[in-house]
């Protein structure tokens, strides 16, 4: 039934689509923006990478409200989490066996690597803070799927977090009083492509990075937690 | 050329995204559910958006599903061969 229903779903929602699809005038008013970021992007901002210009530098308040539904969003799910928690039960040591354990030790440095490397160069290649993040938050939740008896430090995790979203916003605000406006780039721009260039970018995605990855080990962990703790009372 | 890998993108997307309702096992159709992000992420690629794609393959892919599975394993939902066993 429950299949039915969900097909029944489906067709309305594509039926919605293409009605949406059909009043929506697609590519009608020609959007001039793209052209001139195109054209200007990288002389101004000094990125290589145009979406970073875009994401940090012409509307970095936006990725700045990106980052508090995030933290919201955090927020509440740990607080739903960790609401019901019961320490009672004896936490199970269960391996995850010896497959899970040795790729974990593998694939850990090759990950916080691959994170720290894209969140890095995220003014000069393609990704950047939030998908380096999210590579950094599951580089730090691995050892926690092999080892379920681990816990995370969740002190540290929350004060990486909360530095590093007021790092954001310090930056901006220095941007506000220093330059005129709030999150506009300052420092040197140097030269295009090159790691050390367009001035504050790369350390706001830095900041954007740290405090994603924070942000999700940290969910991800407390899900995880939750759900140790429930199995051990189950078992009881 | 392109459009034959996007057309075979497409038809394994669909069918994996169908197969998420379909199935009866809850992780399988986590899996399957991941498979369309998988699609999408390579389809962004062929649309030379890198940096979505890169978005849809850390977060679609991976995360949402990794959350799917958590969430799954906190219902107690989380059957691996239970079913097989069930049903056969």
């Amino acid at each position: 039934m429950h299949r039915f229903t969900s097909f029944l779903f489906l067709g309305g929602f594509l039926f919605f689509l293409s009605v949406l699809a059909g009043i929506l005038p697609l590519g009608d008013p020609p959007m001039l923006i793209g052209q001139v970021i195109q054209n200007q992007g990288a002389t101004e901002t000094g990125a290589a990478n145009l979406v970073t210009a875009v994401v940090l530098g012409y509307r970095g308040i936006d990725t700045l409200g990106e980052l508090a539904i995030l933290f919201a969003a955090a927020t509440a799910g740990g607080l739903v989490l960790s609401s019901g928690r019961r320490k009672s039960s004896v936490c199970s040591d269960d391996d995850a066996g010896f497959i899970v354990k040795t790729a974990a030790e593998l694939l850990f440095p090759l990950l916080v690597v691959a994170g720290l490397y894209i969140v890095i160069h995220g003014h000069l290649t393609p990704g950047g803070g939030f998908q380096g993040g999210v590579i950094l938050a599951s580089a730090f939740f691995l050892p926690l799927l092999a080892r379920p008896s681990a816990k995370m430090n969740h002190k540290v995790m929350s004060l990486v977090e909360g530095f590093s979203g007021a790092a954001f916003i310090c930056i901006g605000l220095i941007g506000l009083f220093n330059h005129g406006a709030f999150l506009q780039p300052f420092l040197s721009k140097g030269v295009v492509g090159e790691l050390f260039s367009a001035g504050t970018l790369p350390l706001l995605y830095i900041a954007v990075g740290l405090k994603v990855g924070a942000e999700l080990a940290g969910l991800l962990a407390a899900l995880n937690e939750e759900d140790d703790t429930e199995e051990g009372n189950e078992h009881a | 050329m392109i459009e034959w890998f996007l057309f075979v993108i497409v038809i394994i997307m669909l069918s994996a995204a169908i197969m998420a309702m379909l199935l009866d096992n809850l992780l399988a159709a986590t899996v399957s559910a991941s498979v369309v992000s998988l699609g999408l992420a390579m389809v962004f690629v062929f649309l030379k958006a890198p940096d979505v794609a890169m978005t849809e393959a850390a977060v679609g892919a991976g995360l949402s599903s990794l959350i799917l599975a958590l969430g799954l394993k906190r219902l107690g939902l989380w059957k691996l061969d239970n079913d097989e066993e069930d049903n056969s």
